[in-house]
């Protein structure tokens, strides 16, 4: 573990890409994303782990970028919400409506990005269990849960050489 | 075509990309920060501030401090409220000094150097401890405050900041000749908004004169006023910026890190200065929603008929008034909850605390009135042994009864209570009788009603400018913030289906700037699909109005014969022969290259009417456009033993006029309902003994998680056209929330066999009031 004093230059792994960041050793992870790299998506809510809006992928596993700093981040796969490029997930939220003001979008985006890699076939219960690590002010949860359901279950689907249709018009 | 339809939000594919971008997110290079010094007591005087050694720390540009504000004082309605506290500080956590410095982390360390000497000094923490004689005076200077926005009733010599008033008919006799009579006291704790997005504010001050604001505001124009009339300055020159609102649910119209942040732009040379709250800062020193105390008296003749009322509420306004004065109209112009009841007596004190001051949060005082009217409804009908639900009916307020503020009521302004209680109980399979699920679990349902208007000012306006881009496709822009509720795609929706075009075509943008864009008053109240929908509607008129004109010349005819669709102007008896908009949008050119027209720009403005203020003894006059009625309910699973609860199922149905987008209408409400069920059931900010926050964060201020909400949602809508609304919609942003409170304390009060007079109601509140029972 190399020890950073004052400011020093790192090279992350964000997004398939290698970024150079001049950080400070007491930086987050969330403030560098933020400040020094223009990844703007993750969201300061609480900055104390509580709400979730700052969650980033690193190695694939749902982290709260305000709770790593940006030295502990070297060498590891960071992925944030810039990253995600049409997946299901992000269409399974849209059909849903599973957003309002958006603000949470991108922790809950990345929390159901990690679900859908790691444990594709959640029960709803466990779906529950990774998803209460976030805050949603604006939604009734339903539409978010209802959201990473169908992001899961097109994960299963696929697994099982089976695609769902492709995101149809707006349910009404 | 557009309206009625489940149209996606404009702004929905860069929500879901992390493109959306919010005030934090558009920070400048090089700008400064601000972090503040705040009170650590709840009442205290400042003897001294040292600011040497803060001023010598490293990157600290300036040091701000009451001195560099010149007496100013703030207030929406009062002006009672120094930016930075002054000889005293009134509530915990109330910004004393500003550390200006290079980065965010600068700032911290100077403010951890400024050395800030206080004497504390005894506090009232309660409305009760504030109104007995001789408590010590929050404002002791109450009569000298400028009233910016009256009415407002200031009692010098106490912690009264303002008194609202109720006379309708003889309460005091209806009451002594009822067959029944309820009296009960309720205590609802102050609440925060928790937008998930904290409050922030950059303002930068140019050479020329120029005031360049960005911030997380509900109210951009309300912004650009105040700090006109506050900074000497023209509004012409303030310019405010309003980008995409992380949630905002009232506490984002207040005006306060604006202002703080001006004075350190001013105090560095007007260079950029950027202050963001952190979620610590954001609970204990910007506003929340106001706690009550309340006192009903409720009578019945002998048949369950509503007979007269009393009602006493004390708001804790906390330190300063902001918005409480309005809150208190608006509790007073619906305290009868939507019953027909003639004869009313109604007091509502604003009463100041040193508690961190409240602003508006979502309902305008409505959630907690409706908490208390719909709680006494419940023990009447208790008392009555009648059902909770047909009395309600029985006493729902009708087209031709007046309203507490004697408006009279039309089927357009009121809507169809009674249909919403039929279809809410429907949806509930309505049971009053609590059922024995085994195992010491009861299955209990509550219902409740509401109403709600806008409360608003009688000269609140709303703009709408549409321009057409050469290809024929629109632009339009109107003055609402987006926080969610999708006001920028109603309108666009609205406009669609005017102007028979797909909404494809039509191009909003959410980034407000108020020096190009047309005011709309305040995102607020509900009212911005009926403001802005009027303007809306105007400036499509213009348009039609223009294209005709021109594609009257192309198509040698009269404008009279001739009709608008699918971006085509054509001739009414022959849709073929026609010209499209992109022939015409900026002007038409003939064959040989000469031109008539110009670009089409339409303009559309609105302006409520009939509003009045409410009279200072009655309480008479018109405080809103139209009603918007409904009725809500729960069915809990509740342990008798653990005192622990689920809800199983919210029901909720509103009269939306004409519900103009059915699914984001749907998740609207459903999310008003999980927040009305979050305050009712975990929230409260806390204090403790000496007045200092308790709960300054998202651990300790519970929320709703992922999970915990109402397992599941019936959510429903009447339509009851208000007719002077574009397409007969009615107001429903906030209303989801408003009586789902109401609703789980009389759920839980039947299953639990206790008076849940009380929020929020936690297993061990539940807890205590079963002891009490017991005891």
């Amino acid at each position: 573990m190399m020890e950073i004093r004052n400011r020093q230059e790192i090279l992350l792994h964000v997004n398939g890409d290698r970024r150079r960041a001049t950080v400070r050793g007491s930086d987050t992870l969330l403030q560098v994303l933020r400040t020094e790299l223009g990844l703007t998506g993750a969201k300061p809510g609480c900055e104390n782990g509580d709400c979730g809006a700052c969650t980033v992928l690193v190695d694939d596993w749902p982290v709260k970028a305000c709770l790593m700093l940006a030295g502990d981040a070297l060498d590891r796969r960071i992925e944030t919400v810039e990253g995600l490029h049409n997946t299901g997930t992000q269409r399974a939220f849209l059909e849903h409506f599973a957003f309002q003001c958006g603000y949470c979008t991108s922790g809950f985006l990345m929390v159901a990005e990690g679900l859908r890699r790691n444990r594709s076939a959640a029960h709803d219960l466990e779906q529950i269990e990774w998803l209460r690590s976030n805050i949603c002010r604006c939604t009734g949860y339903a539409e978010i849960l209802a959201a990473v359901r169908d992001a899961l279950r097109s994960e299963v689907l696929k697994g099982a050489g089976l695609t769902l249709a492709p995101a149809a018009s707006v349910p009404s | 075509m557009a309206v009625g339809q489940s149209v996606l939000r404009k702004e929905a594919p860069n929500k879901l990309t992390g493109r959306a971008r919010y005030n934090a997110d558009l920070s400048i290079p090089g700008i400064l920060h601000a972090a503040v010094a705040t009170s650590p007591h709840a009442h205290a005087r400042i003897r001294h501030i040292d600011k040497a050694a803060a001023r010598e720390s490293p990157g600290v540009a300036a040091v701000v401090t009451a001195a560099d504000a010149q007496g100013l004082k703030c207030g929406e309605v009062l002006e009672d409220r120094p930016p930075l506290a002054e000889e005293e500080t009134r509530y915990w956590g109330e910004p004393v000094a500003l550390v200006v410095a290079d980065g965010e982390a600068e700032a911290l360390a100077g403010v951890s150097r400024l050395s800030v000497t206080y004497e504390p000094l005894p506090a009232v923490l309660t409305v009760h401890e504030a109104l007995r004689p001789h408590a010590p005076l929050v404002h002791p200077d109450l009569s000298g405050y400028r009233q910016a926005q009256p009415p407002v009733a200031p009692r010098a010599g106490t912690n009264i900041a303002d008194v609202a008033h109720i006379r309708k008919g003889h309460a005091e006799e209806a009451l002594r000749d009822s067959a029944v009579v309820v009296t009960a006291h309720y205590h609802l704790p102050p609440v925060d908004h928790a937008a998930m997005e904290t409050r922030s504010a950059r303002v930068e001050i140019l050479d020329d004169g120029r005031v360049i604001v960005h911030a997380t505001t509900q109210a951009p124009f309300e912004v650009q006023k105040l700090l006109a009339r506050y900074m000497k300055t023209q509004q012409g020159l303030i310019i405010v910026n309003a980008p995409l609102i992380g949630g905002a649910f009232g506490g984002k119209t207040t005006v306060q890190l604006e202002i703080l942040a001006y004075l350190a732009s001013r105090a560095v040379g007007g260079r950029p200065v950027e202050i963001c709250n952190r979620r610590e800062q954001d609970l204990a020193m910007s506003p929340v929603g106001p706690g009550l105390e309340a006192d009903m008296t409720l009578g019945a003749d002998r048949y369950g008929r509503l007979t007269g009322m009393k009602l006493t509420v004390y708001l804790d306004a906390g330190a300063y008034t902001d918005s409480s004065p309005r809150i208190a109209r608006a509790i007073c112009s619906e305290c009868t909850g939507p019953y027909r009841l003639e004869h009313i007596e109604t007091d509502v004190y604003t009463v100041y605390t040193h508690h961190v001051y409240a602003t508006a949060w979502r309902g305008f005082g409505h959630m907690p009135l409706t908490f208390v009217v719909e709680r006494t409804m419940d023990k009447l009908a208790a008392q009555l042994g009648v059902d909770p639900l047909e009395m309600r009916r029985a006493a729902a307020i009708k087209p031709q009864d007046t309203t507490p503020t004697r408006v009279r009521l039309t089927k357009s302004r009121l809507g169809d209570l009674d249909l919403c209680l039929r279809r809410a109980a429907d949806l509930l399979h309505w049971d009053p009788t609590p059922r024995d699920e085994g195992k010491g679990t009861v299955r209990a349902q509550g219902l409740a009603a509401l109403w709600k208007t806008s409360s608003s000012p009688p000269n609140a306006i709303s703009g709408a400018i549409i321009t057409l881009n050469q290809e024929g496709s629109l632009n339009l822009s109107t003055g609402t913030v987006e926080f969610g509720p999708g006001t920028k795609t109603t309108a666009a929706q609205i406009l669609a289906e005017r102007l028979q075009m797909p909404i494809e075509q039509i191009h909003v943008h959410s980034h407000i700037n108020t020096k190009v864009d047309p005011e709309h008053w305040k995102t607020v109240a509900s009212l911005s699909t009926f403001m802005v929908g009027r303007a809306v509607m105007e400036a499509a008129e213009d348009v039609i109005a223009q294209l005709k004109q021109v594609a009257a010349i192309v198509l040698k005819c009269a404008p009279g014969d001739l009709e608008v669709a699918h971006q085509k102007v054509y001739l009414r008896d022959d849709p073929e022969i026609f010209v499209p908009f992109r022939d015409i949008a900026h002007g038409y050119s003939y064959p040989n290259g000469d031109a008539i027209g110009g670009q089409i720009i339409g303009r559309g403005s609105y302006v409520v009417r009939h509003i009045t203020t409410l009279d200072a003894r009655t309480g008479e006059g018109h405080p809103g456009p139209g009603f918007t009625v409904g009725a809500q309910g729960v069915e809990v699973l509740y342990n008798r033993r653990t005192h622990h609860y689920r809800v199983l199922t919210a029901v909720s149905v509103l009269d939306a006029g004409r519900v103009v987008n059915p699914q984001v209408a749907r998740g609207v409400v459903m999310g008003g309902i999980n927040m009305g069920l979050s305050y009712g059931s975990r929230e409260a900010v806390l204090f403790t003994r000496d007045g200092a926050l308790e709960n300054p964060d998202l651990r300790t201020y519970k929320v709703m998680r992922p999970g915990e909400q109402a397992l599941q949602y019936r959510v429903d809508f009447v339509e009851t056209p208000q007719l002077d609304s574009p397409y007969g919609a009615r107001p429903l942003g906030e209303h989801g929330c408003l009586a789902m409170p109401a609703a789980l304390a009389n759920a839980l009060s039947r299953a639990a066999g206790v008076a849940c007079d009380t929020l929020p109601l936690t297993p061990e509140v539940l807890w205590q009031l079963a002891g009490m029972r017991e005891a």
